[in-house]
């Protein structure tokens, strides 16, 4: 059995402007130990779905489905539960580390509070485990560091500190929303290595929601890629790389600047267009107005998800590197 | 001495370059030196494209606020196409606004809100006095179809239009005037990746067009190598190497361009897992107090076989080879740097 098996889950908005899907029938699963990439672009609505997980979404959201986890519907449990999960099995670390951290408490407070609250250590025993924690995610000087206020703190250790709070409860899961995103690359390298790290020390299967197609290639291990609130493609990593079926996909990695990636006139390949407002959802592929393939079967019917290799899903009318059926 | 020099005269020529700021006597810190660009010289041809690579705090945004004088610089010289333009007032800066102009890293708080599109790709032309009228209506509508904007467009204010379209807004208010040097700073890092391809393309095609010098400000490599002719490295306000593209990722010298080129990351698991990377310690340090002597030295991997030169004596950019520049004690003319990863893993 998965360690989360997420089902048709929906979340749509109920805003002054009408309804927004943000997430349309998004079904996925998370093995123990496993590194899960979500890839996409803005408003694909990769964070909702994570949000949506633990309940974090704002009273206007709708969600149904289910996730299955530890024998309990995320969906579906009461607050109270929840909260038993929140922080403790399941951990959230966000893209802005600065604005995470709370600016008027010390690192060493708010890593206890969630010792203290989830495990009921006392303080003192709370402060050890703290220092042991930020030595864990390779803090120099953890016993001072401890101590100090996020402003105090660069960019890179302020992740480190989100990641140990994270870490604290030993959770079974952590979803990294854009963990890297604000940071450098020398020091994304970094947190990329700690993430691996922690996957082989403690054996925390990862979530990782990014739009860094790089960052995804380095380090997880199945990728599921989204657009505009609808699971368009999913594969092991390299078979995903190795061979894109969804045109979104294959755009996006012909989109990025790297040897290689140029056509015969030396430009990046473009997708045309733009992606959708998510205030209706199309009878139709999303992804057609922009899809050099689009046809009228694309027009008129939404692509179910298929297995078109090996544990390659697709959800596209005319998938393969041309268009034609591998 | 510049960075580059061929036989015209350069566009934009900075020379020793120096950019302290005065923290103010606050609550924190009591009145310190910020030192953010300490000697930077460099120039860019016509038509060449440099791109100017470093991460945050290395000053790279500094160096195009000193050149484009929205920062007075504390010390060095400005030259924009042989005339030195350091010390000139405002109102004498005016009509050599025609002559550069700057694209923004957010293209939400870059355009006004008040004024339509329209309004805000003619204002340089109507400010210069070149176009009125139905001539500048005429040409506004000739701006938005160069970068691709749908005419209609110009009467629409910037928050109507998506992040993309918002860009092409900015490049095409600043190449309205058609200036011979272009500063784009991130100009593309604010931008979902299928959009940035977008943004990158139209760039390039209207610099072909167009024959105008540009002054890449980016953190990504990948991205200086699709565009740039020529690319400086900066660490902690200095620039510790330069050198033609080509060689620049065939051949990094200064440890920290290692550094930098083996932590990208490359699409590709393949190559990716099979990379051996250069993983620095620590942080890069405040420009308040930097390291003495090499400025890189706290991080360098190599910071041992240097010293003690390293410590007491900051090394000065030496020409490796034609065209190519590192400071660091461990380059000499002919003689490289010793290779932190194997230079063909450095590369998809």
């Amino acid at each position: 059995m998965s360690l989360l098996d997420v089902r048709d889950l929906s979340v749509r908005f109920d805003t002054d402007d009408g309804t927004v899907h943000a997430v349309d029938r998004l079904s996925f699963t998370l093995e123990e130990r496993e590194v899960l990439g979500v890839v996409g672009e803005s408003g694909c609505g990769k964070s909702v779905s994570a949000m949506s997980l633990l309940q974090l979404l704002p009273e206007t959201a709708h969600v149904t489905g289910s996730a299955q986890f530890d024998g309990l519907d995320l969906i579906a449990a009461p607050t109270s539960k929840l909260r038993d999960i929140r922080g403790r099995k399941i951990a959230f670390v966000f893209q802005e580390p600065m604005t995470s951290l709370n600016p008027s408490f010390r690192i060493g407070n708010q890593l206890g509070e969630v010792l203290q609250r989830h495990l009921g250590l006392s303080k003192k025993a709370a402060r050890k485990r703290s220092i042991e924690l930020l030595d864990l995610v390779r803090i120099p000087a953890p016993e001072r560091r401890i101590n100090e206020y996020p402003h105090q703190l660069s960019g890179g250790m302020r992740q480190r500190v989100m990641i140990a709070i994270a870490l604290a409860c030993d959770p079974a899961i952590l979803i990294a929303d854009e963990p890297t995103t604000a940071l450098d690359v020398t020091i994304q390298a970094g947190i990329l290595d700690l993430m691996r790290d922690i996957r082989e020390r403690l054996g925390t299967a990862i979530v990782l929601i990014t739009h860094n197609l790089g960052v995804v290639a380095d380090i997880a291990d199945r990728v599921i890629v989204m657009y505009a609130g609808r699971k368009v493609e999913e594969a092991p990593v390299r078979e995903l790389y190795a061979h894109p079926q969804h045109p979104y996909t294959i755009g996006l990695l012909g989109a990025i600047p790297r040897p290689g990636a140029a056509d015969e006139q030396g430009r990046l390949r473009e997708i045309p267009g733009r992606v959708p407002s998510l205030s209706e959802l199309p009878l139709a592929c999303a992804f057609a107005p922009r899809c050099p393939r689009a046809d009228e079967v694309t027009r008129s019917q939404v692509p179910e998800l298929a297995e078109v290799r090996p544990s390659h899903l697709v959800a596209c009318f005319h998938p393969g590197r041309n268009g034609d059926r591998p | 001495m510049s960075v580059s020099a061929n036989g015209d005269t350069p566009t934009l020529e900075v020379q020793d370059l120096v950019m302290h700021f005065r923290t103010g006597n606050g609550i924190v810190a009591k009145g310190a030196t910020v030192h953010a660009v300490d000697g930077v010289s460099f120039s860019i041809a016509p038509g060449e494209l440099l791109g100017l690579v470093g991460e945050s705090g290395s000053g790279k945004s500094t160096v195009a606020n000193c050149a484009v004088r929205l920062l007075e610089p504390t010390s060095g010289t400005i030259k924009l196409r042989g005339r030195d333009i350091t010390r000139l007032s405002r109102r004498e800066m005016r009509p050599l606004r025609r002559d550069m102009h700057m694209v923004f890293q957010d293209p939400y708080s870059s355009l006004n809100p008040r004024m339509t599109c329209g309004q805000i790709v003619g204002e340089p032309l109507r400010v210069q006095k070149l176009h009125r009228g139905k001539g500048l209506d005429a040409q506004v509508s000739k701006l938005f179809d160069q970068v691709g904007l749908r005419a209609e467009l110009r009467f629409r204010y910037p928050h109507e239009l998506s992040g993309g379209q918002r860009q092409r807004v900015g490049l095409a208010r600043a190449l309205s005037v058609q200036p011979s040097l272009l500063i784009a700073d991130e100009p593309v890092s604010a931008l979902d990746v299928s959009v940035q391809a977008a943004i990158l393309n139209l760039l390039r095609d209207l610099q072909k067009d167009m024959g105008f010098s540009c002054l890449f400000i980016t953190h990504d490599l990948a991205t200086v190598e699709y565009l740039c002719d020529r690319v400086a490295v900066m660490y902690l306000g200095k620039i510790v190497e330069s050198a033609p593209t080509k060689e620049m990722f065939a051949a990094p010298q200064h440890p920290y361009t290692q550094a930098l080129l083996s932590a990208a990351v490359v699409p590709d698991p393949e190559i990716q897992r099979g990379r051996s990377r250069v993983v620095l310690e620590g942080d890069i340090p405040s420009p308040i107090s930097p390291p003495s002597g090499c400025r890189f030295r706290t991080r360098c991997p190599l910071a041992h076989e240097s010293a003690p030169a390293s410590e007491e004596e900051d090394p000065p950019l030496v020409e490796f080879a034609p065209g190519h520049r590192v400071a660091c004690h461990l380059v000499r003319a002919g003689t490289p740097a010793p290779a932190l990863v194997d230079a063909s893993e450095l590369r998809a």
